[in-house]
């Protein structure tokens, strides 16, 4: 197996300091980025197959295409660094552990795009990593990797660290565009409203995951032959019962066996029940689905509608697991972060909220199953953007693999399973 | 009691905010942090003293700051627990960890101790699931919660400020 790279250097005594950065190489990716015309920039990362690891997996260099090379039209680079899928935590990993190389990735794609200003958008519980970005950038000014005319060449790039507030919705790119530009987070329209196009300030902008530009700096550094060669790795977010929570840089394409196994193999020896792939927005698997490779494709083409690669938030549930409380917590989740602008999702999760409420106090009734999956209907290519759109895919999953565990709750009043919480 | 304003420095503050970019009110969300710090929470004399920096109307001011989930428009403890208890930690046992900090401070989720020290709430994934049950303790994460281990950050927040435990709102 490749050696790990985007993890190698997350254990420094401190990841914010330039000269142990320097040290380790860093910067060689945009040196030598700052070499090259910026289309061909592009094409490097293109070549890489990297693909956006925010969630919606879109090609980067395919992304960056879209922004339309005018000198003359301001552009700008996002930085989407809300990480907030449940389950994931490898974009927190990285600000916290490798500060410099998003600063890396946030010059080399700024100077790709003809940005001038790159935005970070952190989320407001990150304190530690915005200690260690506020230093990190502060450091890269002084030593000319950022600001007017970087390392003698004609590129100026002010980056700005921005903040969240404590909202889910703001993670969806352009909610997150809405609050960056100082309102409520709720999504915008698209089209028009592609953020290549009409993005921050309606200006054509990239919107950026944490991961995808930490990426990007080696994949400049060391190039994309050699990233193809590393088996182009994603980080797994691996939790739940587990022997070794954490975040895993794997090979795209490793079977979730082969996660699991990487984080340790099942804890105590239990038996694996279920997970979710790819945050909770992904749909709930079963031990049938268990050679399955973490990739885009094969994890999309599954016979379980909304299973996907996600954020590669791999959560694992062994047999003591109360399935119907998990998904009873996922959708509750979603009706406390649904923004309100449309009805199914605003609307959608709150019934569905009290539906899952009366089953778990042993009020439910039969027909609750059948009413569950039509409100979940209702939901699907109605809801405005992706959120409320992640509800039904792990609920009709839990009713087509674990009826039974609903049929219990319903019959007796009580879980038939151990209940972890 | 007078109402708490907005102090010159924090006024100045949020001038600086507001000059890295383009348009000022992309400056809106750290400035209500930077008044949320100063007067704790965010009464309406302070959201007006903040529409009147970055002039905005007060109603578009207040509307966004109600759309977030950590800002405070009731005076809140100097420390504001949070505890996550989505997927991962209620995997790991989020529930009893709630329950324990709700015996030892007294309070339910929502409220706040009688001596003004403690406020708490629960969090959506605090993005830290490796080290599940996880809380935030003002600004400090603290992860692998066991009932012992949450009475003995209690008491460290109790005791004395050490100094990774300045208070700060969220």
């Amino acid at each position: 197996m490749p050696e790990p790279f985007l993890l190698k250097h997350i254990h420094e005594p401190d990841p914010a300091d330039l000269r142990g950065y320097l040290a380790r190489g860093g910067y060689e990716g945009l040196r030598k980025a700052l070499a090259m015309p910026p289309a061909e920039v592009i094409d490097e990362v293109d070549k890489s197959g990297l693909r956006g690891r925010g969630g919606a997996g879109f090609p980067t260099g395919r992304k960056w295409k879209f922004i339309p090379p005018d000198p003359s039209v301001i552009r700008y680079l996002v930085v989407n660094a809300d990480e907030g899928e449940p389950g994931t935590f490898k974009d927190r990993t990285l600000l916290e552990g490798d500060p410099h190389r998003l600063l890396e990735g946030i010059a080399i794609g700024s100077y790709a795009i003809g940005a001038h200003q790159a935005f970070v958008y952190l989320r407001r519980e990150f304190y530690r990593a915005r200690d260690l970005l506020e230093r990190a950038i502060a450091q890269a000014y002084e030593a000319g990797w950022l600001g007017r005319g970087i390392q003698g060449t004609g590129f100026d790039l002010d980056v700005v660290l921005a903040t969240g507030a404590g909202a889910y919705i703001a993670g969806e790119e352009t909610a997150l565009l809405e609050s960056l530009e100082g309102r409520r987070a709720l999504p915008r329209l698209k089209p028009p409203f592609y953020p290549a196009v009409k993005g921050l300030y309606m200006k054509p902008t990239a919107v950026n995951n944490v991961e995808t530009l930490c990426h990007v700096a080696w994949i400049l550094a060391r190039g994309a032959a050699w990233y193809r060669e590393q088996g182009t790795p994603i980080l797994v977010s691996i939790s739940g019962h587990v022997t070794t929570p954490g975040v895993y840089e794997l090979p795209l394409g490793t079977t979730i066996r082969g996660a699991i196994a990487a984080a340790g193999g099942m804890r105590g020896g239990r038996v694996f029940k279920a997970c979710f792939p790819g945050g909770s927005s992904s749909a709930l698997l079963t031990p049938a689905y268990l050679d399955t490779p973490m990739d885009y494709d094969a994890l999309a083409k599954l016979d379980v509608p909304g299973s996907m690669l996600g954020s590669a938030a791999l959560m694992v549930m062994d047999e003591t697991t109360c399935i119907v409380e998990i998904v009873a917590r996922t959708v509750e989740f979603y009706r406390d972060e649904s923004c309100g602008k449309c009805t199914p999702c605003r609307e959608g999760t709150i019934w569905l909220s009290q539906v899952f409420e009366r089953i778990l106090h042993g009020r439910g009734r039969m027909e609750d199953l059948d009413l569950l999956a039509g409100v979940a209907r209702g939901m699907m290519g109605t809801c405005f953007c992706p959120l409320g759109e992640s509800v039904p895919p792990s609920l009709n999953a839990s009713l087509r693999f674990f009826r039974g565990e609903y049929e219990h709750h319903i019959r007796t009043g009580a879980c038939d399973v151990g209940v972890t919480a | 009691m007078t109402p708490p304003r907005l102090s010159d420095n924090a006024k100045s503050e949020i001038r600086s905010l507001m000059s890295q970019f383009p348009q000022s009110q992309s400056a809106l969300l750290g400035a209500l942090f930077v008044a949320q710090d100063e007067a704790g929470y965010l009464p309406p004399e302070v959201i007006e003293d903040v529409a009147a920096v970055l002039g905005l109307p007060v109603s578009e001011v207040a509307s966004v700051a109600s759309f977030y989930h950590l800002f405070f428009f009731k005076p809140v403890g100097r420390y504001v627990v949070q505890v996550c208890t989505n997927i991962s930690c209620t995997l790991e046992g989020c529930g009893g960890v709630l329950r324990h900090l709700r015996r030892a401070l007294g309070i339910d989720v929502g409220g706040t101790t009688a001596d003004g020290r403690f406020t708490l709430r629960t969090a959506e994934c605090l993005a830290a699931c490796e080290e599940a049950p996880v809380m935030l303790v003002g600004t400090d994460r603290h992860g692998r919660l066991t009932p012992e281990k949450v009475d003995a950050l209690l008491m460290r927040y109790h005791e004395h400020r050490t100094p990774d435990a300045e208070p700060r709102t969220p």
